[in-house]
Order: structure tokens, then sequence, then C-alpha cells
């Protein structure tokens, strides 16, 4: 009789969120180890300095604070945009082209209505224009998946790359001076268009429109009937039927809600900080976010939490890299150690491991 | 109950916000305040700057003087930030890097007076990049690529005390800011001189038979059909006829600064287009990399290619940004106002050919080279001469003077008008980025946009 330990993993029924948030904890300080680990590794430095240059990077100054915070609610709205979709398992993986179609149409107005019309008047046309050009974006997806049952993962993700070559379309025109490929910083002189500085703070005007964003998605799904409805279309198709609820219109109508959000988180970008279009204004948010918006479990406390940490480190390992002559892709190392762990924790979550003695005879019988 | 929590937390958030707004507003009126006192003391000798003045004045024969100045900066005092948009795996920010180091060694910086940011793209990052070394008290600031320009003239304009310095750009002088400089070399005359090394070849290549004058083509992979490009690819064009004037040269574009796929299809291309010698203004290694696999002669940019082709390289034209930054930066030491355009060539150093390669190069080629360098040192030879070349059929001062000539996108041409006179064309005279955007006869251009 020969014995054997063996290792197999067990779906894990109703774990606590006691011991859910426990590991998720475990996992962050295995992670933040790793990379200290890694930068002491690489710079030789003493990893007590190196979390301090990083907490000096992320909020060291107010104008650093300030694009921690700027980063954070990019990837907040574009996350909570996705909440409903996902809560409806309508994987949207095309939140990086709507956010890019609601930059286009802001940096359309900008250039077009912008000498012509008041401030506030253009604020409201931008905010407006760009959730319709995000809705678009996310419209024909969702009406294939209503009435063809296409892939939407596949759909959403193709959108993105059509959103890119349109921006590029859109560069040739509006670039400027001509030839040089980029569209500079449109209304440099005049900032018509751009967002209003509130107590001197350009970007404050960002933070309210996603805390009201934020707001009222989640009271959307959690108060009103079209919230419960796309929950049980997001658990079955057929249940959703019985119950009388029109599959075809929830899923049309929340993917709109939802490409209108990631719309709308672009017109945050280009108006309200960059204030220039090219392909690279969406900067990945509409994947990471999708991250994010996992992470969190589509809590919101969560996700505010989730989101700071990654632009946290993210901008924290930008000032040690420049602080240790390090190249700027060790922000992008200490990123992907970090979703590496957070990701992956999720498996101990969900699943536990055990060991256990089997009879290597009665196995093979 | 849930609602009343997120409520109470935003409340809180917006609180902290406040809080922060109020006091980051205090922080600006405190460095608006300092500015103007610094104003004050750059315009007048103020009171209590007098002493410093002084002081100044007696050390001012030395240079290592490392006293605190009226209107300049201590040099233990100064600190440098530079933007780069790529780091030292790219060509083109190699060589600033390269710069920015010998800058540090003339001046006997230490390293932690020179802040470097790399990978810093051509979006708000560079406006948060400038704005972060302004406030680490960077007293002067370089930005390195085309795109940072609109990003580095916001910043100047909210940090009037800081000096920044921008690379390849225009707007410096048409902005109305002491605090904002455009900066390049005259690269134009390297890229004559590797002109006249490609000329000679073309030369030896008809001497010897394999070409005949009416076949010697030469092709040039160029980024974007843009002045910094046009004025490169034509003075490249005429250092190459004014050894051998039968050659023409056809020009395609990438459309992206650095594509290493891209510029080795197109250099491919042009070699299936019957083209003989290849140059580019592109930053990778993939047109002389295409050259080497067809045995085509090339002229590369930025580095010494012939550690990626070494049976045809030729030489390279470089900059050597070292002399710029110096200068700028001792300026700022010194309290100079720095010029709005700066721009060197040959006769500072600022400019320069990689050695060539004796292998490919034709025989005499060196003893010409250095012929050609002493005549652009010394202003006998104008690159963009006037006589050297004709626009569809007639001279440059011809064809403005009859309206026939069109900027190739289809631009006023005044400013070309402006910047030619005493028989040639002042390239980077005025306003340190190249201005010529004129496509010359010879020189065929595909216009892809």
């Amino acid at each position: 009789m020969k014995k054997k330990k063996v290792i197999h993993m067990v779906r894990r029924t109703g774990i606590s969120t006691a011991k859910a948030w426990s590991i998720r904890i475990i996992a962050v300080l295995l992670a933040l180890l790793v990379c200290a680990f890694v930068i002491v590794g690489i710079t030789g430095a003493n990893p007590i300095a190196v979390y301090g240059g990083i907490i000096d990077g992320a909020v060291g100054t107010s104008s650093r604070t300030w694009i921690t915070i700027r980063e954070c609610v990019f990837l907040l709205i574009v996350a909570a945009g996705l909440t409903p979709a996902f809560k409806m398992r309508f994987w949207n993986l095309g939140a990086e082209g709507q956010i890019l179609m609601g930059g286009l149409a802001t940096a359309a107005v900008m250039i077009y209505l912008g000498p012509m019309l008041q401030d506030w008047l253009l604020w409201i046309i931008i905010i407006v224009v760009s959730m319709l050009s995000g809705l678009v974006w996310g419209l024909l997806p969702a009406i294939f998946k209503a009435y063809f049952n296409t892939n939407e993962s596949l759909f959403t993700l193709m959108m993105n790359y059509v959103a890119m070559q349109i921006i590029d379309v859109a560069i040739v025109f509006w670039e400027n001076p001509k030839g040089s490929n980029s569209v500079g910083v449109i209304n440099q002189v005049g900032k018509e268009g751009w967002f209003p500085s509130m107590f001197g703070q350009q970007y404050l005007f960002n933070v309210i429109l996603t805390a009201i964003t934020m707001i009222l998605v989640f009271s959307y799904m959690r108060y009103s009937k079209h919230g419960y409805e796309l929950r049980v279309v997001g658990e079955s198709y057929n249940t959703a039927r019985y119950a009388g609820i029109n599959v075809k219109k929830v899923i049309i109508r929340t993917m709109c809600l939802s490409s209108a959000i990631a719309g709308l988180a672009g017109a945050m970008i280009v108006a309200g900080s960059s204030h220039t279009i090219s392909v690279s204004t969406g900067g990945g948010r509409g994947f990471t976010a999708i991250i994010v918006a996992w992470m969190s479990q589509f809590n919101p406390y969560a996700m505010i939490i989730v989101s700071l940490f990654l632009v946290f480190m993210q901008r924290g390992s930008i000032q040690i890299a420049t602080d240790y002559g390090l190249n700027n892709n060790a922000s992008d190392i200490i990123t992907g150690i970090i979703l590496f762990f957070l990701i992956g924790c999720e498996f101990f979550v969900n699943y536990r491991l055990e060991v256990t003695t089997i009879d290597e005879e009665e196995a093979k019988a | 109950m849930k609602k009343k929590i997120v409520s109470t937390m935003l409340i809180c958030a917006m609180g902290a916000m406040c809080l922060a707004g109020c006091r980051s507003t205090s922080d600006d009126a405190a460095a608006t305040a300092s500015t103007t006192a610094a104003d004050a003391a750059t315009t007048t000798a103020a009171a209590e700057t007098t002493d410093a003045a002084a002081t100044t004045a007696d050390t001012a024969a030395s240079e290592a003087s490392t006293e605190a100045t009226g209107t300049g900066v201590a040099k233990d005092d100064l600190k440098v930030g530079v933007i780069y948009v790529g780091d030292e795996n790219e060509g083109y920010t190699e060589a600033h890097m390269k710069g920015i180091a010998d800058m540090k060694q003339e001046l006997g910086l230490s390293d932690d007076q020179v802040i470097e940011k790399t990978n810093i793209p051509e979006s708000e990052e560079c406006y948060d990049a400038a704005v972060d070394l302004a406030n680490q008290g960077c007293q002067i600031v370089i930005a390195n690529s085309f795109g940072h320009e609109s990003y580095m003239l916001q910043a100047a304009t909210e940090y009037p005390d800081v000096q920044f310095c921008h690379a390849t750009g225009y707007q410096a002088a048409s902005s109305g800011l002491s605090n904002f400089h455009n900066f390049f070399t005259k690269i134009y005359e390297a890229r004559y001189v590797s002109g006249v090394v490609a000329g000679l070849k073309l030369n030896e290549m008809i001497d010897d038979g394999t070409i005949t004058e009416d076949t010697a083509k030469m092709g040039y992979v160029g980024a974007y059909p843009y002045a910094e490009v046009i004025s490169g690819f034509t003075s490249f064009y005429l250092g190459a006829k004014s050894v051998c004037p039968s050659v023409t040269m056809e020009v395609q574009y990438t459309n992206s600064w650095a594509d290493l796929d891209a510029e080795n299809q197109v250099a491919t291309k042009l070699i299936q287009d019957g083209c003989v010698l290849i140059s580019q203004h592109a930053d990778t290694t993939g047109a002389p990399t295409a050259c080497e696999a067809a045995g085509v002669p090339c002229v590369g940019y930025n580095v010494d290619m012939t550690s990626v082709a070494p049976n045809t390289a030729l030489t390279s034209a470089t900059n050597n940004w070292g002399p710029l930054f110096t200068e700028m930066v001792q300026d700022v030491i010194d309290g100079t106002q720095i010029p709005a355009d700066l721009s060197i060539g040959y006769a500072e150093d600022g400019v320069a050919i990689t050695p060539l390669n004796e292998k490919v190069c034709a025989e005499g080629t060196q003893d010409k080279v250095d012929e050609v360098i002493a005549a652009i040192k010394d202003g006998s030879l104008h690159v963009f001469d006037t006589s050297t070349f004709t626009v569809g059929g007639e001279s440059l001062e011809d064809a403005i003077a009859d309206g026939s000539l069109k900027d190739t996108l289809g631009d006023s041409y005044d400013a070309f008008a402006a910047n030619v006179s005493d028989g040639y064309y002042h390239e980077s005279e005025t306003q340190s980025a190249p201005s010529f955007a004129i496509i010359i006869d010879g020189i065929t251009s595909v216009q892809s946009n």
C-alpha cells in the first residue's frame, strides 16, 4: 500500500465577508512585499526609503495629490459605467472605444463650437454629445446581441479599433500645426469649452461629475426596477422572460447607459484634463476599469479603494523611477505585480486548497 | 441606510478636497508673490539685492563662481528638470540624454541637481511632469519632443519664474512669454555634409559602371510631410547634388517618427523603385536593415548605423545637444535672458556626422567632407543657396516674386519670403525649428495625406 499526499481545490461555499477581505488584504501585503524585493533588487536602495518615495510621488505635493485624484476618478467613472453591463453579464470590453468616441465628440464641439458659444452652454453640449457618442458605440453591439445573439465581447472589443481609426482620420483634419500628426492643446488661449476650475482646482469639476454619476448609477442599480430587471437578465434570460421582462429591451437599455457613461468619461478626459485628442486619450482606462469593477465586486466603496490603490502605486512608482534613475517601465512592472496578486487572490476567495492522503493503488483501480 | 453612508462619505471627501483646494490656492498666491518679487529683482536692482549684485560684479570674471547672484542662481542651488519622450533605448532621446550628461559634466553639476523623466507622452502627462519639476524647485525645465510644446507653454504661463525650453517647437517667439524658449540644432548642415558623402558614393558607382548618370536616384524614408523633415531631405539632396549634379530623389513617408517595420518596408519599396542609395529621417534602424539585406548604400540619422549595416552604412547625421543645454543652463546660472529661439550648427559644434565607414565610402570622401565642413563654418557655403536649386523651373526668388510658389501644404509662403535674402534661404535663424517646407525640383515627394 503506497500512500501519497495530493493537493486539490475545493470550491468554497459561502465564504464570510471578513474572511474574503482578509484574503485580499494578505494579497495586497504580499504584493507590496514582492514589489519591495523587485525595487530593492534593482536599485539596492532601502525599502523604507522606496516606499517613502512612492508616497511622496502619489501625494507628496498638492499638485501630485490632485493628479492622483484625477486619475482615480477617471477609473471610477468608467468602472461605474461598466457595472450595469457586467451585472447583466454583458461583457462590455469596449469602454476604451466608448471613451474615445466621447472624447472625439468633445474635441469636435470644442473646435467647431468653441469660438461661438458661451462656456456654460458648451459644457452642457459637451456632456450631452459625448454621452450620445459613447452610447452609439455601445448601442451597436447591444442591438446585435439582443436580436442576433452575437458575441458581445468580440464585438465591443473590435469597436475599440474602429474608434481608434476614426480618431486617426479626425487628426488629419484637426492637426495643429499641419503635418505634425497631433491635435495639440485645443483652444489653448481662450480655453473655450474647458471644464471650469472650481476653488482654484481644475480637476474638481471632474470629481463632482464622477461623484454624481456614481450616486446615480448605484441608486439605479439598487433601488430602481430597471436595476432589478437587468440583474435577473444577468442570471438567466429564460427566468427573465418567464417573469415577463422584455430581455431585448433591457439589454439595449442597460448597454446604452453603460456606454453613455464611458462617453462622459471621454468628455472628462478631453475637456477636463488633457484638452487634446489622440488614440491614446483612453490610456487603457477602459480595460483597467474592468479590473477595478471586478476586484471590488461592483461595490462602490471598494471601487474607490481599489482605484485609489492602483493609481497611488502607479504614480508612486513613476516617482521612484525618477528618484533612482530607473526607466518609467518600472511603474508598469509594479502595477503588473499588484494586479497579479489582486486577481490571483480571487482564486483563494472562491476556492480553498486541501491536502489529502490518497491510496495510489486504489486510485489506479 | 447605505445611501446615508454614501452621502456622508462624499461630503467628507468634498470637505477634504475643498481644504486641499484652499491650501493649494494659497500656495499659488505665494508663488505669484515670489514671482513678482523675482521680476522686480530682474528689472531693477532692488535694494535688498544690491549687495548680492555687487558680489556678482566682483566675481563675474571667475566662471567657477558659486556665489548667490541677484538675478541668477547659485550653481549649488540649481536644479534642472528634463522631460524625454522616450528613453535610452530610442535614438532621438538617447542623443538628448547624452547632451544632458555632457552639460552636467561641463558645468560640474551633481547627479541630484538634474531630474530626468523618461517616456513622457505628448499629452497632459507632459504638463503634469513640467509642473511637478517646477514644484520640485527646478529653475529650468527642458522637454524634447515636438508634441510637448503646448503643454510646456501651458506650464510656462503658470510658472513665470521658471525657464521652459522646448526642442523642435516653433511657438516661443509668438507666445510673448519671456520664460518659454525653443531650441534646435542646425541639423540641415550635417545632413548636407552626409549628402556630400552620398553624392561621392554615387559618383563612384557611376565611374564603376554600376549605374549611369541618369539612374542616380536616391530614396528617402521620411517620417511626416512636415517642415522639419522636408528641410532635412532637401539639405541632404543639395549636398549630394553639389558633387553629383544629375542626382534625383524620391521621398516616401511612414507617418510615424519611429516605426521599425514601416521604415523597413518603405526602404524596400524605394529600392524596388530603382533607388540606389537610401537615407532617412525616422528614428529606427528599419531602413539600414533593409539596405543591408539589399546591398544598397545608406545614410542614417542620430546614431551610427554600422552595427546593423556594416557593409552598406556610409555615415549618419547626428545632433550634438550638449552645447545647447550648456548654454541654456549657463544662462540660468548667470541670470541672463535665454533667447526665444536658439539654434547652433557646425560652428558651435551642435551637429556632426558619425565617423565615415571606410569600407563603403568612396575614396577621398574624408578630404571633401573636411573641406565642406570648413566652408560651412566660415560662412562661405550656405546649404540653401538659391543658385543651386530651382522650384518649378525657376529660382526661389522668382517663384516668390511671381507668386507661383506654393507651400506643400497649400499655406501662405510669407514665411519663406521673409527668410530669403542675400542669395540663400536663412534656415533656423529667426526661428530655431526648421521652416524650409518647399519641394524643390529633382525631388519627388509622395504625399500620403
